[in-house]
């Protein structure tokens, strides 16, 4: 297969609500090639969590995806049947969420929830299907995989369950895994834990993995390409490295300033103002309003993406001139 | 002349039910009757002006530390001495005294405002059960600490439920120093917030301290920030404390094997930084069932044959302090 494994094009999703049209996610692109690890990085509300339900075509009412594309595999999923992306959705992507315990189901034993994946998606119905989801327990460190496997949700810990939800997602061996915010809730060393045995399972697997957070030092530690959101727009897209060496917005920068070190001694700096609201945002860039460099022209036009140096794309008017 | 704050040998320890479900699972077979040791001998000490960081994963014990502190938990045992008075052996009465120079900074900015009170009650309140000023008096200082923390005068009338995540940490923050006080114990300040807000409050953490000239204990799990904000560090592990040193020390020499792998576990924001991870096998123990000798034994990667013996805190170089029988010999 040549392209890229998942190219969305233009996606805009809006929320109708009594007070207005929550503008979510406004025409963005991202692009996902097999096999890497891709991170969305951006504060609350700047619309990563929207994207990833938005390719498993899990947005509900009152959320709409007005336009745009989303190619996985060749295929538009915007296009397909609710039938189709239902056969799609876990085998050929698969999602983890923030919580574990509580996107597992607690009247299930953990073993048998894998189980019945593997019974579901590979039609496997024999005794092999309980020995492969043992395997898979074990493969994600589950230490007494065939106690562990009669245990229910509630009697593990959460980075125990977490590690269930990976063996969920990666069973039925998807081409794409999304992990919204894998590891929010969870200590550092645990955390720590967890994003190794992502990385670990996506190249043992081949599976490329969509990593959502807000954590520059995640990015920086566990991703090839990040994409960089804010108030539902990608402003930033490039190589982690040359992200981080040469930040071109405005924003990226400030990100990057705001967060402490534990290495080094930096100056901290705060990003002003906070993310402006999505009904009715600012007509131009929507960073204008936070933004120390913004002109005239950034509050009236909005920016479009632009490529510098072949692969690193950037939203921002300013370009070399701040 | 003693220390503004010690703690000395302070033990905090739940009894757990053998009919609670919740436990159950958690308690080894043939000991059905248990006791949780959360805080298990700890002693520190915090000078008048300092910052001390009190780090460590969920479960080790930090917060009830906060809390015995501030005698929200009664303690099992052990002094607390504030300016040299003892606060574990304090009466209620004399309790509410002390309270107006000791105050405390929740996680959650919207589960510790009272939903039923407004902005200007809920910065009056503490003015009003702890110190004799006139209605005009109260209103003026409700203002003046409104400016202290960058909230605007017009939200005075605003409920918890109309003001932004950031605006409720701030009201939270005014009303731990309307009463202006001495020390300050804030329990994981940042945790609940979003970036870019996470650096403004820290931010101005770090500017009423010095502008009130207070004390603080800064308990997170947040190394990075807690670096940021500490003079001193100290690490918890399992309800005791590890190691204890200058913070800049702390984070460049680090010695416990425990303190060690929690360093290594935070995210570096530099793709060009590589490090080598130092992995602690398996999960904390419960604190029910608290190993014998040094409690990091079982995951440790340096553990020696004398590590079974009691390991206490041994101060290694100048102000440094760490509890363990391997590193720092």
């Amino acid at each position: 297969m040549t392209g890229p494994l998942l190219q969305i094009e233009d996606l805009t999703v809006h929320f109708h609500t009594e007070e207005g049209i929550v503008e979510a996610v406004d025409g963005i692109q991202l692009l996902v090639q097999s096999g890497e690890v891709m991170g969305v990085v951006g504060e609350s509300g700047s619309g990563k969590s929207v994207t990833a339900l938005a390719i498993l075509r899990l947005i509900r009412e009152p959320g709409r995806i007005i336009q745009g594309t989303i190619q996985f595999a060749g295929r538009n999923l915007l296009g397909l049947s609710e039938e189709e992306m239902r056969t799609l959705r876990g085998s050929h992507i698969s999602m983890i969420f923030q919580s574990p315990r509580t996107s597992l189901n607690p009247v299930l034993s953990v073993g048998w929830q894998i189980e019945r994946l593997i019974r579901l998606h590979k039609k496997e119905h024999t005794e092999k299907a309980r020995d492969q989801a043992i395997q898979m327990l074990r493969q994600v460190g589950i230490p007494a995989p065939e106690r562990i496997y009669h245990e229910f949700p509630h009697q593990l810990s959460g980075g125990m369950c977490q590690r269930i939800m990976i063996a969920m997602a990666l069973v039925t061996n998807p081409k794409l895994l999304i992990a919204d915010e894998p590891t929010t809730g969870l200590d550092v060393s645990i955390a720590a834990q967890i994003l190794d045995l992502l990385k670990e399972m996506g190249q043992r697997t081949g599976a490329a993995i969509l990593l959502i957070t807000h954590d520059l030092g995640v990015v920086a530690g566990y991703c090839d390409r990040v994409a960089v959101m804010h108030a539902g727009q990608v402003v930033e897209s490039a190589s982690v490295k040359k992200l981080f060496q040469n930040p071109l917005h405005p924003y990226t920068l400030k990100l990057i300033h705001s967060i402490p070190r534990v290495d080094v001694d930096t100056v901290m700096e705060t990003i002003p103002g906070t993310v402006p609201g999505l009904i009715h945002p600012p007509p131009g860039c929507r960073f204008a309003g936070r933004c120390q460099v913004a002109r005239e022209v950034c509050r009236k036009i909005k920016p479009q993406v632009q490529s510098i140096n072949g692969d690193h794309q950037v939203a921002c008017h300013h370009i070399g001139h701040w | 002349m003693g220390a503004f704050v010690e703690i000395i040998d302070l033990n905090k320890h739940f009894p757990v039910k053998d009919q609670s479900m919740a436990f159950r699972a958690l308690i080894p077979f043939g000991a059905r009757k248990a006791v949780l040791r959360a805080v298990d001998g700890i002693s520190f000490s915090i000078q008048k002006g300092e910052t001390l960081g009190l780090v460590g994963e969920s479960g080790c014990g930090k917060s009830t530390v906060a809390r015995c502190i501030l005698r929200l938990l009664p303690p099992t045992s052990g002094k607390i001495l504030f300016e040299e008075t003892d606060l574990a052996g304090l009466e209620e009465e004399n309790l509410r005294f002390i309270r107006r120079d000791l105050q405390m900074i929740f996680q959650d900015p919207m589960a510790s405002l009272n939903p039923r009170l407004s902005v200007r009650q809920v910065l009056a309140e503490p003015l009003r059960l702890h110190e004799k000023l006139t209605l005009k008096e109260r209103e003026e200082r409700v203002l003046e600490v409104m400016d202290q923390v960058g909230l605007d005068r017009e939200l005075l009338n605003r409920f918890p439920h109309e003001l932004s995540g950031g605006q409720r940490q701030r009201v939270n923050i005014a009303r731990a120093i309307t009463t202006r006080p001495r020390f300050i114990v804030l329990d994981e300040p940042t945790s609940a917030l979003d970036v870019s807000l996470r650096a403004k409050i820290v931010l101005l953490l770090e500017e009423l301290k010095s502008v009130l000239s207070t004390t603080y204990l800064f308990i997170s799990h947040d190394l990075s920030t807690v670096k940021y904000l500490s003079d001193r560090v100290a690490v918890m592990y399992l309800g005791a404390i590890v190691e204890i040193a200058e913070a800049h020390e702390l984070f460049r020499h680090p010695l416990h094997p425990y303190t060690k792998a929690l360093l290594s576990a935070i995210p570096i924001p530099d793709p060009n930084v590589r490090r080598d991870r130092i992995i602690l096998e398996g999960e904390i123990p419960s604190p029910t069932d608290i190993p014998e000798g040094c409690r990091l034994r079982g995951r440790c990667p340096v553990a020696k044959t004398t590590c079974s013996e009691e390991v206490h805190l041994r101060e290694v170089a100048s102000d440094h302090w760490v509890a363990c029988h391997i590193s720092g010999t």
